[in-house]
């Protein structure tokens, strides 16, 4: 059913980014890329991959921003997915039943066999997550890894999506953010973790953690004294031995 | 967004034939129309052809159109899919008019149920249609509650500048079939000025700011984007008409669609035969031309708000 | 299939099957060397992910590291041994077998051996088998030879080696755990790219404090606390500036200095005389330092020594002598050093400096930090604990690419020295099997009559001088190396300077060579600077039709620029088919609590013609008959190649490339007997080898008498001698005293007041080199380029989904520039510098320092390489900088053109570039230059329209 879960699931499973930590590197891209192209959505395709202008189905995708002006104007590594909406509009257009939200963990897919390729869903998403696959003919999207995150011939440890397994930062974060208790749901409220276009009314799970407050010497410290008048070098240099020795 | 020709091609023939199908049943309903078979089949064929034509090549665009059937099942959540079984259903009453009009020749009984249910249908498919680009609130310029209006509206107004060609051609234009495609007229600029006005003015719904969240650090803007080579999303949603560009195409519509076919149609009905449906011609073309620009500017001018991650400022 | 259950949830196969084989092995789609898990179906792989037990990465892969299955799938791999037939550049090949391709190398080379083995240059670029290629060259008996360090960071590794026995790059690491301050200096991405990410992302969570210093903000410095948008080349004011600021407040960790660096070495002053700037020595030749007890001289080593820091003392001849850190703070302490001074120059505040000093010395100081871990030092004397200043650095090619770079980077290390940091808990740590004293360390070999026809070379060719009497120079002073490294031009020059070994072979200075050996380095591309030029040079023809370098032999392993200029093409695999060694003798993969090596393996069967490069060079070895490949009865040494090398070769008794599982039964470890089954267990334990320290032994290493024998005894280093830190560098005072005509080997006259104004013992700043032959007025803005995280040099143009991230590139120019140039993003630009000229599109940039201007390095690529479409955007739309950057220095008095390198190391310069920028036509929408189009090797296949790659999974 192309409707959404009569009940919003009381697990909710999704990604916390942390852009205060993310580098822009790309790590997660790729990986996503490389684990998908063989996963649930086989093959990611690539068109005119060696060619001109080479374009191919990315599940995750790194922008950079720059915002302010001037001296204060920050650089912000931002990638994006798809956001697993509690409200998900495209889901609700889609004509075909193919794009679904299951029940159980609020996952967004796509089922390729029975996706007409109308591309609404596309045009639905705020985000840009549906990416069209001219080449199959249907729409493919961020499974949140679905077929790792409950994969018995993976380790536990290692259930997790694989942008999240893959970021050597660490500044992607996976779990069940319906649960309160769970480490990303508090790692969204203790660092004020946000939606992105509230405005859209999607109720995205996905969640961002804002840029924190920099450290740029606010702390206190103390300007350094000048520490050679008594004595002048000479004694300094004494005094620093002195109180060297003690140690 | 990406004007697609299937789908310009699409929305502007089904409207035209839901018009032209919805005017002619309302004229032979109301017996303002001899049911004159070969009028009948005339209208009727082409209206239906139009439609199906339309509702043909808005299959085109799909991945997979041998599925397209699927695309009925989702009618309690989709606008695409309530526009399909729509379409479908609307098929019914057109079929009893044919029956009725063109078989029997005679417009009556169960028949003129008909004829009053196919501009309902065809309203209610029109509407559907406009309804699907009207529910997407991520294209605030057609998250728009005149949207789906505009559609009807439109699809009225061309049909029924076809309507009034087509009897033209019979020799039997009238002030009625002209006043009803002037009034369309009309009523559809006054709907699509208003739309202009309203879009043109509103705030925007969403920005770069908020679609990042960096706003507290001031003007966001890109500096280096995912991938150097534009990829569906940009293709799809990406495009984008010069403002200046945009306002040209503006007056060309507004002069092709809303002022030179009502001026021509109305001018029809004074003329004699040949030179009345010269001017009915004139502004079928007329409306013809003016309609697939106002579409196309329609998804030129949306701005989707997946842009604003590719260095748009506000949508 | 296990199906989801629940209502909404569809069947859906949750635990599909990863593939029928794992193996596991090790990336190189950088230097960063992360352990990796491939997965394959059917001999497809499935998937590539990080190997979570490995020391470097700890299961996390880069973007490059996970695009390796495209990397191996390249269209542009080359498939058979290639002999030129067209003109060289042309790219007109025809196929050969790989006899005939080792018969034409070996009888070149044969020939060449037997004349004049100096007549080879061999040069490798960033390979890591660089103790096979420096060992196999020195059997050859030729001089030539290096790999690509000297235009990489030499600057990083010389000032570090001889400052504190180890370097930033390689051979160190912050104390991610422990550290509570960071400052970087000039760092993009590096080569210990995943440990970086990992580390910053351990400080964020702990909250400490990391300051990026770099003049444009991506990357790190986007993550940065703080981001100090220094102007290039001026790092070292700012550093001296921090200096100033601790000496002026006596925040020093004066206990380190006395103890562990050469602070209180009495340094004799004799204006004139022939050890004036020397240290004062007993007879046995030990360091004096005054002890302030006996208020006598003694030597630094005796335990109870009480060494003052200050004052000038009369030594027992009657000379007048001074402590290092007397001359330190004298020079430091000088108003040239003020923050005041230099916050012009840096664009750097006054405030901002005073302010960094101040939080370095609450860091430091006020956080002082202790590990309950006693230890004993070189001296004997015990300490209950190990004491922490939490302030750590790391710098790379910021630093490293600029010609006052080796300065600049001693300036920092002694900043870290004076913080007492160095190998303290929280701050920088060594990694083993560092530290090594510059003095312990070989010396450059290739001296006149070093060279022999059919003879080796008595030593290694790379090492450290420590005065002039190791330079490698004749006796008018002439160079012996082609690339003139070791000589009066660039003393220090540890690594060679690569980039000057086609201009130079071109020129014939100091003479010319007849086989160019070159293995995995796009020299006729990004890594030369100046490339047009470049190319001619490889062309070129003397008088009697000849090209004047004759024969070029390279091996790679894809259709890149250079291959086109190649005479013989050696292909060879990919990373996935082939035996590497990651060896403790070469660039090591240790963190700093444990030794580490590592292999690679094959995991896949090549599927075209081609040959792993070291197997080649054994093979050639043999042929050649080069001592060392051969056995008795002239039978190959190594029959089974390099996996065969790897397990037997034994550099000295008990030591060879590996240092895990040795000795017949595997027990041992870094020095015994070679094992035979010693790849096995490497394979079994997921292709790495990693060893512990004991927690006493993880700190103070330079100094630490439990480490220090652990170290020997595997076979580390070579002696328990400790490691002083060198705040004053004697060897470079040793120049200069020969530049003032003091000893054996002194400079020609015309580079005496280059050696006198650069050797300095102590760091100081000068201008740029490049910088200043440009001159101010004419051209305005410094231009740099950026690693940029997800592409590798020019590999990753052909790797399908890399090209999708960076496919052509861009100048980003400041604000205030752009605005004053009439500029907006998408405008072109004429980008011109004293040698060259470029036409690139431009994007506005605010978090950029207000005079400089970058790019994302090596995007460009020339039509026909590497199997891409001629009209892609990488050559439409992509540059490099290098066509801007001159490889030698403005003519000077006398006619004399000096390489584009650090005076003192020989490193290149690439950030030295001053350009001056305006605005240009768009014209035909291309970047200029634009170069002739190569042709396609036959056997290079057609490349896909359209990609379905499904890692053995549906089409
Ligand atoms: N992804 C990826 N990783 C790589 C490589 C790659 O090509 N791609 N290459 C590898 C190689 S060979 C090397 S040598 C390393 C190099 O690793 P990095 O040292 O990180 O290399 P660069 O990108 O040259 O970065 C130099 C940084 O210094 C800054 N800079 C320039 N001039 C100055 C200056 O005067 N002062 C300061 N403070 N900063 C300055 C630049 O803005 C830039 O951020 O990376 C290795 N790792
Ligand atoms: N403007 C500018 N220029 C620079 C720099 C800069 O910062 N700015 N950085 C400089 C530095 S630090 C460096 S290290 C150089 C790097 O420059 P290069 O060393 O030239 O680096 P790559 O472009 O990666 O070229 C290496 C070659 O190795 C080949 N190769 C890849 N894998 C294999 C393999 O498995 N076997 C063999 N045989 N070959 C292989 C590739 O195809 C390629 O042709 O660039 C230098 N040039
Ligand atoms: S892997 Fe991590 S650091 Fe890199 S781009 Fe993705 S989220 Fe950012
Ligand atoms: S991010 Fe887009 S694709 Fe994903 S659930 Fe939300 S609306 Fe759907
Ligand atoms: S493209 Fe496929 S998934 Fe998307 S709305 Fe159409 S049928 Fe549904
Ligand atoms: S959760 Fe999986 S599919 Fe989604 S972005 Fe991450 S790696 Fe890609
Ligand atoms: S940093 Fe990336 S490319 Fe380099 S070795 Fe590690 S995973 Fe491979
Ligand atoms: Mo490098």
């Amino acid at each position: 059913m192309t409707s959404l879960p009569a009940q919003p699931a009381p697990k909710r499973l999704g990604l916390v980014i942390d852009l205060d930590t993310c580098v822009g590197c790309h790590a997660c891209a790729v990986n996503c890329k490389e684990w998908n192209a063989g996963g649930y959505h086989a093959p990611l395709t690539d068109f005119d991959p060696y060619g001109a202008a080479p374009d191919g189905v990315w599940f995750n995708r790194i922008h950079s921003y720059e915002a302010g002006s001037g001296a204060d104007a920050r650089v912000v590594h931002f990638p994006k997915s798809c956001l697993h909406c509690d409200n998900a509009p495209c889901v609700t257009v889609c004509p075909t039943g193919a794009s679904y939200k299951r029940g159980s963990d609020g996952i967004v897919l796509v089922e390729e066999d029975k996706c007409i390729g109308c591309k609404l869903c596309s045009w639905a998403c705020p985000y840009g997550a549906r990416e069209f696959d001219t080449d199959a003919g249907v729409m493919k999207k961020c499974t949140l890894c679905i077929d790792r995150i409950y994969n018995e011939n993976l380790e536990e440890v290692d259930r997790v999506p694989a942008c999240v397994a893959t970021c050597p930062a660490s500044a992607r974060h996976f779990g069940d953010l319906g649960d309160p208790d769970s480490d990303v749901s508090r790692l969204v409220a203790e660092r004020g973790g946000y939606d992105l276009m509230p405005e859209m009314e999607c109720a995205p799970t996905n969640k961002y953690l804002p840029v924190r407050d920099k450290q740029t010497g606010a702390g206190g410290t103390l300007p350094l004294e000048d520490a050679s008048p008594e004595g002048g070098f000479l004694g300094w240099v004494d005094r620093l031995l002195s109180d060297a020795s003690a140690v | 967004m990406h004007p697609a020709y299937s789908i310009i091609f699409f929305t502007t023939a089904s409207g035209l034939g839901y018009g032209l199908l919805a005017v002619a049943a309302v004229f032979v309903g109301a017996g303002w129309l001899p049911a004159v078979p070969e009028l009948g089949a005339i209208v009727i064929s082409v209206g239906v052809a139009l439609v199906t034509a339309g509702l043909l090549s808005s299959t085109f665009h799909l991945g997979h159109p041998e599925r397209a059937w699927r695309a009925l099942s989702q009618f309690r959540s989709s606008w695409l899919s309530r526009e399909g079984v729509a379409a479908i259903l609307a098929y019914v009453p057109v079929a009893g008019l044919a029956w009725g009009w063109v078989w029997l020749g005679e417009v009556a009984g169960v028949w003129l149920l008909a004829a009053w249910l196919t501009p309902v249908l065809a309203a209610v498919t029109v509407y559907c249609t406009g309804m699907i680009y009207a529910s997407l609130k991520a294209i605030p310029r057609w998250h728009h509650p005149l949207v789906p209006w505009l559609y009807v509206a439109l699809g009225l107004a061309t049909g029924a500048v076809g309507f009034h060609l087509v009897v033209a051609m019979f020799g039997a234009a009238n002030m009625r079939s002209a006043g009803v495609a002037v009034a369309g007229l009309l009523a559809a600029a006054v709907l699509k000025i208003a739309y202009w006005r309203s879009i043109d003015t509103a705030d925007p719904v969403a920005t770069a700011e908020t679609a990042t969240g960096l706003g507290g650090f001031g003007d966001v803007r890109p500096l280096d984007p995912p991938h150097t080579a534009p990829n569906y999303l940009q293709k799809e949603m990406g495009y984008r008409v010069a403002r200046k560009h945009a306002r040209k195409l503006r007056k060309i519509t507004l002069v092709t669609l809303f002022a030179i076919p009502p001026i021509c149609v109305a001018l029809s009905v004074f003329a004699g035969f040949f030179l009345g449906a010269a001017l009915a011609v004139i502004a079928a073309l007329s409306v013809g031309l003016g309609i697939l620009i106002e579409r196309w500017l329609f998804f030129a001018e949306a701005v989707h708000v997946v842009t604003l991650y590719y260095g748009e400022k506000a949508a | 299939m296990s199906t989801s259950p629940v209502s909404g949830d569809r069947p859906i196969d949750l635990s599909p099957s990863l593939g029928d084989r794992v193996e596991t092995t090790t990336c190189y789609m950088c230097a960063c060397r992360c352990g990796i898990k491939v997965h394959l179906t059917d001999g497809t792989i499935r998937y590539i992910e990080g190997n979570r037990d490995h020391p470097v990465n700890k299961g996390v892969l880069c973007a490059k590291g996970s695009a390796g299955i495209m990397q191996h799938n390249s269209p542009a791999r080359l498939t058979k041994p290639l002999r030129r037939v067209g003109e060289r550049g042309a790219g007109e090949f025809r196929e050969i077998e790989w006899s005939e391709a080792l018969d034409i190398a070996t009888s070149w080379l044969a020939r060449v051996r037997a004349s004049d083995p100096k007549r080879l240059a061999f040069f490798t670029g960033r390979d890591q088998s660089q103790a096979l290629t420096s060992w196999w060259s020195q059997q050859f008996g030729t001089p030539n030879y290096a790999a690509h360090g000297g235009f990489c960071s030499v600057n990083m590794a010389a000032a570090g080696i001889y400052t504190f026995g180890s370097a930033f790059w390689e051979f160190s690491e912050p104390d991610w755990e422990r550290t509570k301050y960071l400052l970087m200096f000039g760092v993009a991405e590096d080569h210990d790219s995943n440990p970086i990410k990992m580390g910053l992302s351990h400080l964020k969570e702990r909250g400490a404090k990391f300051v990026s210093v770099n003049p444009i903000r991506t990357g790190y410095s986007a993550v940065a606390d703080e981001w100090l948008g220094i102007t290039p080349g001026t790092d070292g004011l700012f550093v001296m500036a921090l200096i100033h600021e601790l000496l002026r407040a006596g925040k020093v960790d004066a206990g380190y200095l006395v103890r562990y660096t050469n602070a209180p070495y009495l340094v004799i002053d004799a204006a004139g005389e022939a050890d004036d700037g020397l240290f004062a020595r007993d007879e046995e030749g030990r360091e004096l330092v005054w002890d302030r007890k006996s208020n006598a001289p003694r030597p630094f080593i005796d335990p109870d020594v009480e060494p003052a820091l200050r004052g000038e003392v009369e030594l027992p001849d009657g000379r007048k002598a001074r402590p290092v850190f007397h001359l330190l703070a004298e020079r430091y302490l000088h108003l040239d050093y003020s923050p005041a001074v230099v916050a012009y120059q840096t664009g750097i505040a006054e405030e901002v400096i005073k302010r960094i000093a101040a939080e370095l010395s609450e860091a430091a100081f006020e956080q002082e930090l202790t590990v309950d871990q006693p230890w004993t030092d070189w001296r004997g004397v015990r300490h209950e604990k190990m004491i922490g200043r939490p302030v750590s650095m790391h710098g790379m090619r910021g630093i490293s690419a600029h010609s006052n770079g080796f300065q600049t980077c001693r300036a920092i290390h002694l900043l870290q020295l004076l913080l007492g940091s160095i190998d303290a808990p929280g701050g920088l740590r060594y990694k083993p099997p560092y530290p090594k004293g510059f003095d312990s360390l070989p010396r450059p070999t290739g001296r006149p009559g070093d060279v022999n026809p059919n003879s080796p070379l008595p030593g290694p060719h790379l090492g450290f001088p420590q005065g002039p009497e190791d330079l490698l120079v004749d006796e008018d002073g002439t160079a012996m190396r082609i690339d003139k490294a070791f000589s009066w031009e660039a003393p220090l020059s540890a690594h060679g300077l690569m980039h000057m070994v086609i201009g130079n072979a071109w020129r014939g200075d100091p003479y010319p060579i007849e086989v160019l050996f070159m293995y995995m380095a796009n020299m006729a591309w990004n890594s030369s600077m100046n490339t047009p030029r470049t190319l001619e040079m490889l062309t070129d023809k003397d008088e009697a039709g000849g090209y004047k370098i004759p024969y070029i032999i390279y091996s790679d392993a894809y259709y890149s620029e250079t291959v086109a200029y190649a005479d013989l093409v050696l292909p060879d695999t990919t990373y996935l088919e082939r035996w590497d060694c990651i060896s403790l003798l070469d660039r090591p993969i240790s963190d700093a609590d444990g030794a580490s090596d590592a292999i690679r393996h094959p995991v896949v069967e090549p599927d075209r013609d081609v040959r792993p490069f070291q197997d080649v060079l054994i093979d050639l070895g043999a042929r050649l008959g080069l001592p060392g490949f051969i056995k008795e009865m002239g039978r190959p040494a190594y029959p089974g190649g390099y996996s065969d090398y790897i397990v037997n070769h034994e550099r000295q008794p008990g030591v060879g490339p590996l240092a895990g599982w040795r000795g017949e039964d595997g027990a041992e470890t870094g020095k015994g007997a070679p094992n035979p089954g010693q790849l096995d267990k490497y394979i079994e334990n997921g292709c790495y080898w990693r060893e512990e320290l004991a927690g006493e032994h993880k700190f103070f290493r330079n100094v630490n008498r439990g480490y220090l024998a652990y170290a020997q005894d595997k076979g580390f280093v070579k002696s328990t001698d400790p490691v002083i830190s060198q705040l004053y560098s004697e060897p470079l005072q040793k120049f200069r005293l020969a530049a003032r005509g003091h000893g054996d080997n002194v400079p020609p006259e015309s580079e005496r007041d280059r050696i006198e104004t650069y050797f300095d013992p102590l760091p100081f700043w000068y201008q740029p080199l490049d910088e200043a032959a440009a001159g101010p007025e004419a051209y305005t803005l410094h231009a740099v380029t950026q690693r940029p995280m997800a592409m590798y040099h020019s590999w990753g143009t052909q790797n399908a989904w890399l090209r999708q991230i960076h496919g052509s590139n861009r100048l980003y120019v400041p604000e205030p520039a752009a605005k004053q140039a009439g500029l907006e993003d998408d405008d072109w630009v004429w980008a011109e510098s004293r040698s060259g000229r470029i036409k690139v599109q431009v994007k506005v940039m605010a978090g950029v320092n207000a005079r400089t201007v970058w790019a994302w390095n090596a995007i460009g690529k020339r039509a026909g390489a590497w199997n891409i479409d001629p009209a892609a955007a990488d050559v439409t739309q992509g540059f490099l900088l290098n066509h801007l950057i001159d490889e030698l220095l403005p003519e000077r008095d006398g006619g004399r053109r000096y390489a584009n390198s650090d005076p003192i190391t020989g490193q290149a310069a690439w950030y030295d570039l001053k350009i001056r920028i305006e605005k240009a036509e768009a014209e035909d929408g291309r970047t200029v230059p634009q170069f002739d189009e190569v042709s396609k090797p036959a056997g290079l296949g057609d490349r896909p329209d359209i990609l379905r790659y499904a890692g053995g999974r549906r089409p």
